[in-house]
Order: C-alpha cells, then sequence, then structure tokens
C-alpha cells in the first residue's frame, strides 16, 4: 500500500512537474501602451487585442505558445522605457508593441540595442521602422497614409479643391499631411486651405472650418483622430457648410464619442485597414470575443491591428522554430529571416495577403470606407460604387 | 548629540547632501557589480539624476529666492534640445568626451539665456508676476518647438515654423528637428556616474552660493525684501542671479535628460512636468537640498514601483502624495511626530540611565 502512494505520489509528481514545465515552454511576449492618460483608448483597445489572439493562440494548441504581459506607458517615452525595462526584467523574448509613435521610438532604440524583436500594432511613423531592422509594423507608414489619401482622392475624382485641417502638435497628423500635401501637388489636387490647430487650443475648431469654407473646399481632409473631427463636423453643421470629408484610420472610432449626432458623420470617407460591422467571420468572431472582454465596447483598428500583430507572430514563430529556451536575441534573428521571406505572407483582420520587407513596413492594401446609416461600407465593393453612383447623382 | 549641534547648519547641509548623494553612487555601483541590477533600475538612473537635479535647481528659485517658477520644464526643454541638438549635428564628428562637455554646455548657455530674457523683465516686479510669466512662456516654448522644423544641407541650415517642405531643401538635405515629432534617432549617452558628478557640481554651486554674501543677500529679499532694499540690497541683481542659476541648472538636467532617450518632443516638457518639479520641492520642505534630493527619488520612483496595480497605478500615487504631504506639513502631524521624536529621546535617555544606574548597582 506504501509504496503504491509512493508511486501514485511520485506519478502526481510527476505530472505536476510536466505541467510547469508545459508553462515554461510558453514564450515571453511583451506588450506596452497607453492603457491610462489621454491615449487610453487606443492602448486600450491594443490590450484587449492581443490578449484574445494570445488566448486563441493557445487554445489552438500549435508549436508556440505565449506566456503574454502588457505594460502601461502613458504615452509617454520616458514611462515606455520603464514599462519596457520591467517587461524585460520579467523575462520578455518578444515585443508586441508599442501602440503610439513617440514612446515606441525611444523603445525601438533600446529594442535595438537588444535585439529585440518587435512589431507595432500601431506607431506608423516611418522613423519606427528606420530605428532598427529588428522593428515591424503591422499599420500603414504615415507617408503612406498621406500618399495613399491623395492618390484615393484624386483617382475617385472626390474632391478637386481641398482642405486640410491638421494638428500640428501631433506627430501622426502633421506626418500624415506633410505627404499628402506633397502627393496632392503630383496628382494635382488643389490644396486651397491648410488649417492647423494644436492639442491646446482644440476645443473650438470653427475658425479652422471657416478658413476652408470661405476658401470653396470641396471636400476637407481631416488626418486627425476623432475627437477634435467631431468638433469639426458639428462646426461644419453649425453653419452650414457641406463638403465631403476625407480621413485616415485615425477617424476611426467617430460613431463612438459620447454626446456626438452620428447623423453628421453621414458620408464621411476613411481610409481604415478595419471594421467592425464587416460580415467576414473572422472579423465577427473577434469583434463577439472583443465585446465580451472588453465588457461591451465595439473593436477598433487598433484592437485589430494588435491582435493581428500577435498572430504574425504565432505564425513566423511556428514557421522558424523558435522554443522558448531560446534567448530573445536567436528567436529575434529567426524571426527576422522568416518575416522577410517573400514565402511568408498573412491572412488577418487588417488585410490579406500581407507581406513584409526588410526596411520593416508592411504592404497590403487600404480600403476606403464610407459612413453610411451609422455604419461603414466599403467604398471599392459593390454597393459601394453603387451607392457613390446615387450620391453623384443625387448631387 | 551634543557633537552634531557644534556643527553649523550649513556644514550640516554639505554633510547629508553629499553622503546622500555619494551614498546613492555607492550603492549602485555595489548593486551594478553583483549584477543584482535589475533593467528596471538601470533604466530609472538617469532620469531619476536628472530630475534630482531639476528639485535642486527650483529649490533655489522657490525656496531660497521665495518667488515661485511654474515654467522650470521650460528651462530643462530649451537645454535639452540645444544640447541633443549639438550633440546629434556637429558633435557627431568630435571626440565623445570633447562632444559631451559641449553639448552640456551649450544645453546650459541655451537655458540661461531664456532665463535672462524671462527674468529681467520680470524680475524688476515684486509679487507673483514670475509665476505667470513663466507659465506662458513654458507654453510658448513648448508650442514653438513642436511646430519647429530644422534641416541641414549643403547650404547650411534651413529653419521653418509650418512644415517640412517649407524648409526648401535639396533633395540630399537631412532633416534634423520635425516639428511634434521632434529629434529622433539620438544617439544615447547614459553614464550613471556623469549624472553622479553632475548633481555633485550642482550641490557644491548652490550650497556655497547660499553660503556666500550673495546667498544671503537672496535669502534676505525672500524674508523681506522692503527691509533689504533699505540696507542696499540690488534686489533685481540678486533676484536674477538666483534665477539664471537655477535655469542654467535645469539646461544641465535636460541635457542628461535627453541624451537617456532615443527620442525627444517637446510635448514631454509640459505644464504637468513642471507641477511635478514643484510637487518634488514642496514635498521635500522648500529650501532644503536633501529634501528635495530624496522626494525627486521617491516621486520618479515610485510609480514604477506601483506598477503591479495596473491602472489603479495613479490613484494610489496620488493618495501617496496626500499622505506624504500630510505627515510633512499637517500640524496635527508635525505635532504627533515632534511628541514621537521626544518620547523616542526621552525613553532612550531613561534606559541609557538604567543602564547606567545598573553598572553602578
Amino acid at each position: 500500500m506504501k509504496k503504491f502512494v509512493c508511486v501514485a505520489m511520485s506519478g502526481v509528481l510527476a505530472a505536476s512537474f510536466a505541467v510547469s514545465a508545459s508553462a515554461a515552454d510558453q514564450i515571453k511576449v511583451g506588450g506596452i501602451g497607453p492603457t491610462t492618460g489621454p491615449a487610453a483608448i487606443y492602448g486600450t483597445a491594443a490590450m484587449y487585442g492581443e490578449q484574445i489572439a494570445v488566448d486563441e493562440v493557445n487554445k489552438a494548441g500549435g508549436a508556440v505558445q505565449f506566456d503574454w504581459k502588457f505594460e502601461d506607458d502613458t504615452h509617454d517615452a520616458e514611462t515606455s522605457v520603464n514599462a519596457y525595462n520591467s517587461l524585460k526584467d520579467w523575462g520578455m523574448q518578444i515585443l508586441a508593441g508599442t501602440v503610439t509613435t513617440n514612446p515606441c521610438l525611444a523603445v525601438g532604440a533600446e529594442a535595438v540595442n537588444d535585439n529585440m524583436f518587435m512589431m507595432t500594432p500601431s506607431a506608423s511613423s516611418q522613423d519606427v521602422i528606420d530605428t532598427g531592422d529588428n522593428v515591424f509594423q503591422i499599420c500603414f507608414t504615415d507617408p503612406n497614409q498621406g500618399t495613399a489619401s491623395a492618390d484615393y482622392i484624386s483617382s475617385k475624382k472626390l474632391g478637386t479643391k481641398i482642405g486640410v485641417i491638421y494638428n500640428s502638435s501631433d506627430a501622426y497628423s502633421s506626418g500624415i499631411n506633410t505627404n499628402f500635401q506633397a502627393e496632392a501637388s503630383k496628382v494635382g489636387l488643389q490644396v486651397v486651405a491648410n488649417e492647423a490647430f494644436t492639442d491646446d487650443n482644440s476645443t473650438d475648431l470653427t475658425t479652422q472650418v471657416q478658413a476652408c469654407k470661405d476658401a470653396g473646399a470641396d471636400l476637407v481632409f481631416l488626418p486627425i483622430y476623432y475627437t477634435p473631427a467631431s468638433q469639426i463636423l458639428k462646426a461644419a453643421n453649425d453653419m452650414g457648410y457641406k463638403p465631403k470629408f476625407f480621413g485616415c484610420d485615425g477617424l476611426d472610432g467617430i460613431l463612438g464619442v459620447e454626446g456626438f449626432d452620428t447623423s453628421l458623420a453621414e458620408g464621411v470617407m476613411l481610409l481604415t485597414p478595419f471594421v467592425a460591422t464587416s460580415a467576414d467571420k473572422a472579423t465577427q468572431d473577434f469583434v463577439a470575443k472583443y465585446k465580451e472582454v472588453s465588457k461591451g465596447d465595439t473593436p477598433n483598428q487598433f484592437a485589430a491591428d494588435a491582435y493581428d500583430v500577435i498572430k504574425v507572430l504565432a505564425k513566423a514563430g511556428e514557421k522558424a522554430g523558435i522554443t522558448a529556451d531560446m534567448s530573445a536575441s536567436d528567436i529575434c534573428d529567426a524571426l527576422k529571416a522568416t518575416i522577410t521571406d517573400p514565402s511568408f505572407t498573412y491572412d488577418g483582420l487588417t488585410g490579406t495577403g500581407m507581406t513584409w520587407d526588410a526596411s520593416g513596413a508592411v504592404s497590403k492594401e487600404p480600403k476606403g470606407m464610407i459612413i453610411e446609416n451609422g455604419e461603414y461600407q466599403p467604398i471599392d465593393g459593390e454597393s459601394v460604387s453603387a451607392s457613390t453612383e446615387a450620391e453623384t447623382e443625387s448631387e | 548629540m551634543a557633537k552634531q549641534k557644534k556643527i553649523s547648519k550649513a556644514a550640516r547641509t554639505y554633510l547629508t547632501s553629499f553622503i546622500l548623494v555619494g551614498g546613492f553612487w555607492g550603492a549602485i555601483e555595489a548593486v551594478k557589480l553583483s549584477g543584482g541590477l535589475s533593467s528596471k533600475a538601470a533604466g530609472l538612473l538617469i532620469p531619476v539624476c536628472a530630475y534630482i537635479m531639476m528639485a535642486i535647481s527650483l529649490n533655489l528659485v522657490v525656496g531660497f529666492l521665495g518667488e515661485l517658477s511654474l515654467g522650470h520644464a521650460a528651462f530643462m526643454s530649451a537645454g535639452a534640445f540645444a544640447g541633443v541638438f549639438f550633440y546629434n549635428t556637429a558633435g557627431a564628428g568630435m571626440p565623445e568626451g570633447a562632444a559631451i562637455v559641449l553639448a552640456f554646455l551649450i544645453g546650459g548657455l541655451a537655458a540661461g539665456i531664456f532665463g535672462v530674457i524671462v527674468g529681467v523683465p520680470v524680475l524688476r516686479l515684486s509679487g507673483d508676476y514670475l509665476a505667470i510669466v513663466t507659465l506662458a512662456f513654458g507654453e510658448i516654448l513648448k508650442n514653438v518647438l513642436n511646430s519647429l522644423y530644422i534641416g541641414a544641407d549643403s547650404a547650411g541650415l534651413h529653419f521653418s515654423l509650418k512644415d517640412q517642405f517649407s524648409l526648401n531643401m535639396e533633395p540630399t538635405g537631412k532633416v534634423l528637428m520635425k516639428g511634434a515629432m521632434g529629434i529622433t534617432g539620438i544617439r544615447k549617452f547614459s553614464v550613471f556616474s556623469v549624472g553622479i558628478l553632475l548633481i555633485a557640481l550642482t550641490l557644491l554651486f548652490v550650497l556655497n552660493l547660499m553660503n556666500s554674501r550673495a546667498g544671503r543677500a537672496i535669502t534676505a529679499i525672500r524674508d523681506d525684501d522692503i527691509a533689504a532694499r533699505s540696507i542696499g540690497i540690488n534686489l533685481t541683481k540678486y533676484k536674477l542671479m538666483a534665477f539664471v542659476s537655477s535655469a542654467v541648472i535645469a539646461g544641465f538636467a535636460g541635457v542628461l535628460y535627453a541624451l537617456n532617450f532615443a527620442s525627444l518632443v517637446a510635448k514631454k516638457f509640459d505644464y504637468n512636468l513642471s507641477i511635478n518639479i514643484l510637487v518634488m520641492v514642496v514635498l521635500g520642505g522648500m529650501g532644503s537640498i536633501p529634501g528635495a534630493i530624496i522626494a525627486a527619488v521617491v516621486l520618479t520612483v515610485l510609480p514604477e514601483l506601483l506598477r503591479g496595480f495596473s491602472q489603479y497605478r495613479m490613484f494610489i500615487y496620488s493618495i501617496v502624495l496626500i499622505i506624504m504631504m500630510l505627515f510633512n506639513r499637517a500640524p496635527a502631524f508635525v505635532m504627533w511626530r515632534q511628541r514621537m521624536a521626544l518620547k523616542f529621546r526621552s525613553g532612550k535617555a531613561g534606559s541609557e540611565k538604567e543602564d547606567a544606574g545598573k553598572k553602578k548597582g
């Protein structure tokens, strides 16, 4: 009897060791983003997105399993480096971050030093990937967004006289605008007004809207985030000014602004990689899971980008054959080689057939969306060309 | 106890300050040698040094001069941008040591010039004008730096307040500073010993200034400006002396801080940072240099120690702040502290007597 107990005990012991061993087989992935402070909405979305993806990866039980931890950086470079260092103390092997651009630049330099593989869901500046060859993006770079917007407006003949309202104190906004202006002059768009505001005076944007109106702009380009955009739409409506509005991925979320009459956003066009109302199954599954995790919110593109980052890491990791006992630097080299290999492609929520080159920039198609009946509808799709036609007819 | 009383108050401040800083340096170096220093702690070292310098610098204005500066982060920002800009461009071709020394000097000089510009008109007045003007100055500098573009090509430097294209550069030109993006790709220089050396120099300067003839004039102005004027002290001169020195130190701190990160944006040096530094000074006890040092360390490290509380972090941080403030300043707490100290002392004295009595017995 005693012997039996002994054997049973050792069996249990061995089993428990086995369990803990499998936990040790998990590759440690860290996430960094602002979950508090002025940019909290982006970091929180990315956090939930990563959480959902990590759960899915671990549930699927593939060769690569993740242990995941997310740290807050309050959208500040100093705090972000602190977050990076504390994740390093935790044993992080891959970084899925950081969410916002300026912190990402500071953290990127540290990651280059440590040869830590990092892929940012949403830090969209060109400088981010220029930091080093271990830094990758899953979002479009700002230059791409600005250029793509100008090309899109000109090829679809959405407007001829363009007004721009942008946030000069924000890297994202001024970055897009810079490239938009350059491309606009190339493709023959006439920019009649180029109005700036800063974070400190973003409470009343009537002057900027008035300037666009006075200049006779028939399309107003808004390379800004959605909160000031909602004020611009309201101001334009108040003064009876009805141009077309066109924005980038920062406008995503405008339908969720509290106290904002969403009917004002009707007809607003935006380039965004992700649409929560899209009918495909992967998106719908993700939206359902996100609502569960976040207790009722609808995911924005930051969540989808972050989700894709984890999924890309899992896919590339499996292909590269990384294991938990490898050092961060070895994992980095393996992932770099795999992800830049032309044969590696990834289909996710924010695009299909994504590939990466050695610069770290992603290559995928932008999607044009228009807000109709309080929902995003693709401009490019069949239903869309019909609706744009209807629009031109009504005009 | 008796021995301590014999040492003058000034010498005691010297001793405590240098023991604090030396001890901090020694402890960190020891842990570093043993290999037990976590990445997080290592990453915090330089910011802590910079904030200590900022707290000492602001203490000079708030504690010793008795004026309020609400834009001290702006001087840090001026120093940071000037120093980093130099280190990243002209400094790149120089020997490392010379580049660093020059970067610090240029940063300090830039901040000092702004100190003179702000100080000369304002410090002629008495009242709360300095607070208002420094507040405005901080916002102006932040917004100007936020929209400043600088590029370089073979024709030299180009400046613009509009965008990258108005720089009118040759295609091969390099943009060095990109408005809201600030300066990116900074060559980092973060050596803890340099930070400590700077703190030591700052301490040496500030403590010597305070114990000099000029320092006594400065504190006289703080205590009663009319009385000070009546004995022939040139108010503006001494006020300027304190204020500009403080700005220069803030400039040094800015260079030290900025060279620790790969990217530098003007947004960082906003009103919140100025207030944060003011909180360090107030918490440490206005006019107390060792207090400012301790408060700067605690307030920089605390949010990182509270990381485990995730989103409740800042909530707990503010509660801790309130409690510390009450403990330091609230009359009831001060009384309680004094009572406890007395009890402790008399208890100790009593036990000593007892011991003595036992020996006799």
